[in-house]
């Protein structure tokens, strides 16, 4: 099994046409409420705050960010799990949002979900077999007994599972056998899309290859498009095509895979591709560390104007502060227009006409120390220099 | 085991082939185990639970002695005296049975006052107090875990009025409700009817508690993503994570029942006489606890091991249901 970078093996079709997913303009707010009898809403979590991606068929998009920025609420939301606040999510060209009900419940057989923790996503009550059932049913694609015992059987054959799993319970495996049975599960009933949140940060980083390269083989087998929501650099460079950057509710940079390690445009990007540790201690002393200072600001009280200034080693007094960037193609030698950025001094900071000043640490009252929100929104806070795992 | 080594498929798949060596090194983790099917796991569990086998002898014993005995329905009877007929006192009516020599006499549990024979009538009670506790047990529970599971599924306005209304029969006191249907119609089927009506209340709030906080865990949102509706989303994966709950709050509430029914018949408004009922020969011969004890007892002693072994019961049932109790199985 090859360690490299996996290559994009579908042929794009290239055209901007061929899009699976097209989210625009999307938001996820999650009111705060207070009162005893009355709610009152006094506030808003801003989970999401103005997405646009586009994903096209095949590919595989990675979508990288600290704890608390909104990914997984996005991942979500594209699903449907998560009521949105505004904003539209095509799916093949029809408009999720708009659905409801048994046509929602319907068009969930073209997109699925793999979800972070293997164990809680599984019915601790049901067998593999009820689990992998149960999706064919909701669609009617379990109809004959026998297709369904030979869909089974070639579900388990794909993800590396024996037959005898069918009649095992979740706790029975191990946590890269109960990730399997959720990608089973996800692949159950046939989809085009599969969401998968974490799929493998819960699980040994022995196992984590496999699990990867079992998605990857997956995707070309079955021609599926990716979106994978991650912390770890190195697990979504191994497997993406895309990758965009997000920070705290909106994209900040957007690139296609490898271009995004070679030529880092946001500071924020900067700061955490330096943070991934070399495996060569001369390069490892001599390169140059950005450390950001502070926390994630209150998703609650996000910053006006650019979302990174409070932490931003580049501000300027311009603009920074008061107006947001929004995501855009850059005027610089070697970078594709496919590598976007939402950032007002991105070509002056590549060229170095802009230096870094240091910074002073906001104290940002976090957002649980007010009223308490209604849904969980990790914990934010977790520093930049936290989350990358292994160098790739 | 054949099904532990992946099966070499014709139509081999090209991912098959690639995840090889990745199975070679998660197939040392043991798949080889026999598997059975729920039921027979709950089964086996179940019989292999020692207080549960002999509270389902006692509790079988029991019944099967009470609806036999004066007989029920179409069912002859062996005993050759009635719950109605007064006899002359033997033994200034006490007990005739001896364990030794074992003997059982004239009138093994001994006369009431005005010389019935107290097995039958104690026979007679358990019959009653079995039917009643048991439909109560098991319609209330329906009814509980039904408005429960709704609430908490569901929310919104949904939950608003069933949790009002639920409230609303919380804050009546069963007592006088209990009296006032008492009064209309009788009879043993009603009385349970109207009891089941009356005690859903706490499994409901328990339920909805339980839900609540069930569909809020990730397997639940991994059923609505593959496109489950919600009714099967609550019988398949919301219940029965919440059997455990139901079956004790169950038996909790056939052990309540029997006691309610005994409140009610005291009062005149549950099983009247000439009919009986546990609760209402304790009631009636409680004042006869110093100079004649056994009316006491006999009632009493059928009560205990009811209530016991019902709960025994749900225990075992409960520990047969949740498959992450492993301890009978090894």
């Amino acid at each position: 099994m090859s360690t490299a970078t996996r290559e994009s093996t579908q042929p794009q079709p290239g055209s901007e046409e061929d899009l699976l997913v097209d989210v625009r303009g999307l938001k996820v707010h999650f009111p705060i409420k207070k009162g005893v009898i009355i709610d009152r809403t006094v506030g808003h979590v801003y989970a999401v705050d103005g997405m646009d991606v586009q994903i096209r068929r095949g590919e595989t998009y990675g979508l990288v960010g600290e704890s608390g920025c909104g990914k997984s609420t996005f991942g979500r939301a594209v699903l449907q799990l998560e009521p949105i606040t505004d904003g539209e999510v095509h799916f093949d060209g029809v408009d999720l949002s708009t659905l409801k009900g048994e046509k929602l419940r319907t068009h969930r057989r073209h997109m699925q979900m793999v979800f972070q923790d293997p164990l809680g996503s599984l019915d601790p009550r049901q067998t593999v077999e009820q689990l992998l059932l149960e999706g064919m049913r909701a669609h009617g694609m379990a109809r004959d007994g026998k297709a369904a015992r030979d869909r089974l059987s070639e579900l388990l054959t794909a993800v590396g599972l024996p037959k005898a799993a069918l009649s095992k319970y979740p706790h029975e495996f191990s946590g890269g056998q109960r990730q399997r049975v959720g990608i089973a599960r996800a692949l159950s009933v046939d989809p085009q899309l599969i969401v998968a949140d974490e799929p493998v940060s819960a699980l040994d980083v022995s196992v984590q290859a496999q699990v990867i390269n079992l998605l990857g083989d997956l995707q070309d087998e079955f021609g599926l498009t990716y979106l994978v929501i991650a912390h770890d650099l190195a697990v979504v460079r191994h497997i993406s095509d895309r990758i965009g950057v997000m920070y705290l509710g909106s994209l900040v940079e957007e690139a296609d895979g490898q271009d995004l390690y070679d030529e880092p445009l946001h500071p924020y990007t900067r700061a955490l591709l330096s943070a991934v540790p070399v495996p060569d201690p001369g390069v490892e002393d001599a390169r140059e560390q950005i450390l950001l200072v502070g926390d994630l600001p209150s998703p609650a009280n996000p910053p006006a104007g650019c979302r990174f200034h409070t932490r931003c080693p580049w501000r300027q007094e311009t603009r920074c502060d008061d107006e947001r960037p929004e995501l855009r193609e850059v005027q610089i030698e070697g970078v594709p227009g496919s590598h976007r950025v939402a950032c007002h001094f991105a070509e002056q900071i590549a060229s170095g006409e802009l230096a870094m000043h240091s910074v002073e640490a906001v104290e940002d009252e976090p957002y649980w120390a007010g009223p308490e929100p209604d849904e969980d929104v990790d914990s934010a806070g977790f520093a930049a220099r936290d989350m990358p795992d292994t160098g790739g | 085991m054949t099904d532990n080594h992946r099966p070499d498929d014709p139509e081999h798949t090209p991912a098959a082939s690639s995840v090889e060596e990745v199975y070679s090194v998660e197939k040392q983790i043991d798949l080889s185990q026999k598997s059975y099917s729920q039921g027979q796991l709950v089964r086996r569990r179940f019989f292999r639970h020692r207080g549960a086998m002999v509270s389902l002898f006692v509790l079988v014993f029991i019944t099967v002695m009470a609806f036999t005995s004066i007989g029920y329905g179409l069912i002859p009877s062996w005993w050759d005296k009635t719950f109605y007929d007064a006899g002359a006192a033997v033994d200034g009516g006490r007990p005739t049975m001896q364990l030794w020599p074992f003997q059982i006499g004239e009138h093994p549990f001994g006369q009431d006052t005005i010389g019935k024979d107290y097995f039958a009538l104690t026979m007679r009670g358990t019959q009653r107090s079995l039917i009643v506790a048991f439909t109560v047990g098991l319609l209330s529970t329906v009814i509980g875990t039904l408005i429960g599971a709704i609430a908490g599924f569901f929310r919104g306005w949904v939950e608003a009025i069933l949790m009002r209304v639920t409230d609303l029969f919380i804050i009546i006191p069963l007592l006088v409700l209990a009296a006032v249907v008492g009064k209309m119609a009788s009879g043993i089927w009603w009385l349970a009817l109207m009891l089941s009506l009356l005690t859903w209340t706490g499994l409901a709030r328990l339920v909805r508690g339980e839900v609540l906080s069930l569909r809020e865990r990730e397997f639940v949102t991994a059923a609505e993503a593959i496109g489950t509706g919600p009714w099967r989303i609550i019988f398949k994966h919301i219940l029965p994570n919440t059997i455990g709950t139901i079956i004790v709050s169950a038996t909790l509430a056939i052990a309540a029942t029997i006691l309610l029914e005994s409140a009610l018949s005291f009062l005149g408004y549950g099983v009247r006489a000439p009919d009986t009922s546990l609760g209402l020969l304790i009631s009636t011969y409680q004042n006869a606890f110093l100079t004649r004890p056994w009316l006491f007892w006999w009632p009493g002693l059928m009560i205990l091991g009811i209530a016991l072994s019902v709960n025994f019961l749900g225990d075992g049932l409960r520990d047969a249901f949740d498959p992450r109790q492993n301890r009978t199985a090894d």
